[in-house]
């Protein structure tokens, strides 16, 4: 097939506008550059609205704190996966970029003497692992809207232009391996457009909607990580998937660990604090990975509360009511909706739920996307950026601290937003042509979905790839469900080969766009069993039965062998690994040591 | 709980191959897990993946799931199927056109929006950390930012209805609000100007559906009478 559709070029396209891509898109509209944002949804209807509990700076509002240290737990947090260089450029830059969402109007919470207000959150210690210190800047426990108002706000006044409810459907890539756009579909017309771009951004967002139980919003189908790896791109670290350990029992909806962060704390059926056991020292305020095992653990050894012992209690009944009305009034309306519980009055039921991917497209620390090439690791992709959670800087390693996804977002989407400004302007002035296979690969796929028949249901078809995914890949891994996981995913592969949609209509087809997105969650899917069943350790949030904690291997984590980043390409399902950047940018190294909390 | 069945008519109107908007009689069998109206809906799409909504977040702060739901706007996700009469009756928000189904074209309602300026204007240079704040003063912003824009309040508004393009609606003005409170922004006088017109503003007659309707529990009445306390302060 060689059908033509019609081309509008722009200097740079977005995809996304969620908190990264609207943080780029300021950079780039600023820049007076020919920008367009590309959503699927209307800018704040975007996942990152949803975010609750704060974004991380050491400012040190109220108690002494220093980039450092935040720089130290965050690499601590990732267990030592997390690549130092970005790390530090991002803790370094965390001041910077939250003033900045100040000055753009955020309605931070304040102190007495007019400053920000911050809370503690996990993993976040002063002096090196010391004990918590309030590093979350919080807007009530809706820093997330708060935040992506602000941002969708600051683009308004910056004049950004948007396409709205528009789907980006695959990747341009040339043969030279050069990125020059993407193919989108208009969701109201079904017109399908070649965005044909020098600069293309992707702040698609994450794919928790793999899992069955997921805090993820219906939109988080990776569709950027699906269009990547489509065109080659691999996939780095997708077997770590962080559980947070506070969505509500039964409805998945989350909780934020600003609760834990105001004094909420965790108990079994008995009324007992376990988190006590598990870390001595943080307690409720351990990494998410350690106190979403811990309750796991609890619940394994029938100590779990409710008539089938498969939960546990976040109490916040000790709190005073005005903290938790000035504080936390999100979290009881959502509490009362979704758990039927006033949390003044009685403890909210919790459980581990998948909530964000730590893995995702491979950049470096300014925002590049980098695939291995002629011997060099991370040789930069001309003309392709990521920012935000479908991308992997890697900041968060095997597992990431609260608060620190909505500042990589903003650290990173205006990384990435100068950088591609900076190549607009030292670089080529005029697109290079686009590729016509690139386009024919998004019009043969359309065109098979079209005309498929006797094919496979696309609800029933999502939902086995999310019960394989939950029952395969969870909290706690095992070899032999991993194995088994890996071929069952494959079989659910071609399930996706053969979707069939019984609505054709051309006007707002939300029946061909979730046939669309599914072909992204595979992708994704695969990539987390295949990576998830060939790393032979425990690190982070990737935890195996035979993987134990042994004195040679302390909590499993196997750094001789396994002290590298995975690397998954789609075609024929192939690995690669890469070495973790140890070397910060400008500090000495933190070397890996035992992670206790 | 056992399973049960439920009983929709949904407002079915595809321009690709429906002469004229229908309503289609629907029952569904809903297991113990189904809670929420949204959850009954994903379900009736999967029976007939023909229906078009919109939903993303499902628990009531991204705005998509704003509709008509026994002729009162609501949220889907947050409205619980327990508490409707049956049949349950789906139509999409009133006042705008309808592009399909329950799909309503919002362009009137964000141009609303977009018209009140909703950034914040600060002329001073910069400062190098936060602008200064006190508790109380970022109080006043309680109840006005936390707005979801699912258009619940200005489709369910009759001054709205009748001049869409010159009456900004009760969301936009609450926005409008937001910003005029805010001891940061600089432009008060610049935004009452704005809004000094006989439509704009002053359409709102207090009829107060947009209390009633706000999923999220927010008065943009009171925002809109603050709006116009200021607006008479100002001309004595």
């Amino acid at each position: 097939m060689s059908a033509s559709i019609s081309v509008r070029k722009f200097d740079a396209v977005i995809v996304g506008a969620g908190g990264a891509g609207l943080r780029a898109a300021i950079q780039l509209s600023e820049a007076g550059l020919r920008t367009a944002v590309i959503s699927k949804v209307f800018p704040t209807r975007s996942h990152t609205v949803a975010a609750q509990g704060g974004v991380a700076a050491s400012l040190g509002n109220s108690e002494e704190d220093h980039w450092h240290w935040h720089m130290y737990d965050t690499v601590k947090g990732s267990d030592w996966l997390g690549d130092q260089d970005a790390i530090e450029f991002m803790c370094r830059k965390a001041n910077e970029v939250v003033i900045e969402l100040e000055h753009y109007g955020m309605p931070f919470d304040r102190l007495d003497n007019g400053r920000i207000y911050q809370r503690p959150f996990g993993g976040h210690m002063s002096n090196f692992g010391e004990k918590p210190v309030a590093r979350s800047c919080a807007a009530a426990d809706r820093t997330g809207h708060a935040m992506l108002h602000a941002l969708y706000q600051r683009n308004l006044k910056v004049n950004t232009h948007f396409f709205t409810e528009w789907m980006a459907l695959d990747l341009i890539r040339d043969d030279d391996g050069d990125v020059l756009g993407v193919t989108a579909l208009e969701m109201e017309t079904g017109e399908v457009v070649a965005f044909h771009a020098r600069a293309t951004i992707f702040a698609t967002g994450g794919a928790g909607r793999i899992y069955h139980s997921s805090t993820n919003a219906f939109i988080n189908t990776g569709d950027g990580l699906g269009m990547a790896a489509r065109a080659g791109i691999p996939l780095e670290d997708m077997e770590f998937w962080q559980f947070h350990p506070t969505g509500v029992a039964g409805a998945g909806v989350l909780i934020t660990e600003g609760v834990r962060g105001e004094g909420g704390i965790l108990r079994n059926a008995q009324g007992e604090r376990f988190m006590e056991r598990y870390a001595p020292n943080a307690k409720d305020l351990a990494s998410r990975d350690v106190v979403s095992r811990a309750m796991v653990t609890e619940i394994n050894e029938g100590r779990g509360c409710g008539p089938n012992k498969d939960f546990v209690l976040l109490d916040i009944t000790h709190l005073k009511p005005e903290t938790i009305m000035k504080r936390l009034p999100g979290i009881r309306e959502i509490s009362i909706r979704f758990a039927g519980v006033d949390p003044i009055r009685a403890p909210i039921p919790v459980v581990p739920t998948c909530h964000f991917q730590m893995g995702g497209i491979p950049i470096n620390y300014r925002g590049q996307v980098v695939a291995p090439r002629g011997g060099n690791p991370d040789a930069v992709v001309n003309g392709f950026y990521a920012a935000g959670e479908c991308s992997c800087s890697s900041v968060h390693g095997a597992n990431r601290l609260g608060t620190n996804s909505l500042l990589e977002l903003l650290v990173f989407g205006k990384s990435a937003g100068e950088t591609a400004i900076n190549d607009l302007r030292m670089g080529r002035r005029e697109h290079k042509p686009l590729p016509q296979a690139s386009i024919d690969r998004t019009l043969a796929r359309l065109d098979r979905l079209e005309n498929q028949t006797d094919g496979t249901n696309v609800h029933e078809t999502r939902l086995a790839l999310q019960r394989v995914m939950q029952k395969h890949a969870g909290v706690f891994r095992f070899k032999a469900l991993l194995d088994e996981g890996v071929h069952q995913i494959m079989e659910v592969a071609e399930l996706v080969k053969r979707t069939e949609i019984k609505d054709k209509s051309r006007v707002f087809n939300t029946a061909r766009i979730e046939a669309l997105e599914l072909d992204n969650l595979i992708e994704v899917a695969k990539a987390t069993m295949v990576g998830a069943a060939a790393r032979k350790e425990s690190r982070g949030s990737h935890v195996r039965d035979d993987a134990p904690d042994t004195p040679e291997h302390p909590d499993g984590r196997n750094d001789v062998d396994w002290l590298k980043h995975t690397l998954w390409y789609s075609e024929d399902n192939r690995l690669d690994y890469k070495p973790v950047h140890m070397d910060p940018l400008t500090v000495d190294s933190i070397p890996p040591k035992k992670r206790s909390y | 709980m056992e399973s049960r069945t439920v009983q929709f008519r949904i407002y079915r109107y595809d321009p690709d191959k429906d002469a004229k908007p229908w309503m289609q009689d629907i029952s569904l069998e809903l297991e113990e897990t189904d809670h929420k109206l949204l959850d009954a809906i994903v379900k009736l799409k999967a029976k007939d993946d023909g229906i078009a909504f919109r939903r993303s977040c499902r628990e009531g702060v991204c705005g998509s799931d704003a509709m008509n739901i026994n002729g009162k706007n609501g949220l889907a996700c947050l409205t619980d199927i327990e508490s409707l009469k049956q049949p349950i009756v789906l139509r999409p928000l009133p006042g705008l056109p309808v592009i399909r189904d329950l799909i309503v074209d919002m362009t009137q309602f964000f141009a609303q929006y977009h018209s009140i300026k909703p950034y914040l204007v600060n002329y001073d240079p910069l400062p190098e950390r936060e602008r200064l704040q006190s508790p109380e003063d970022r109080d006043e912003l309680d109840g006005l930012y936390e707005c979801i824009l699912c258009a619940c309040c200005s489709t369910a508004c009759p001054s709205f209805w009748w001049n869409p393009d010159k009456f900004v609606g009760p969301a936009g003005l609450l926005a409008a609000y937001r910003f005029l409170a805010d001891t940061r922004d600089q432009a008060t006088s610049e935004r009452l100007d704005n809004l000094d017109d006989p439509y704009r503003l002053f359409r709102c007659h207090s009829i107060m559906n947009c209390v009633d309707a706000c999923p999220k529990g927010l008065n943009p009445t009171k925002a809109i009478g603050k709006i116009k306390d200021m607006m008479m302060r100002r001309a004595v």
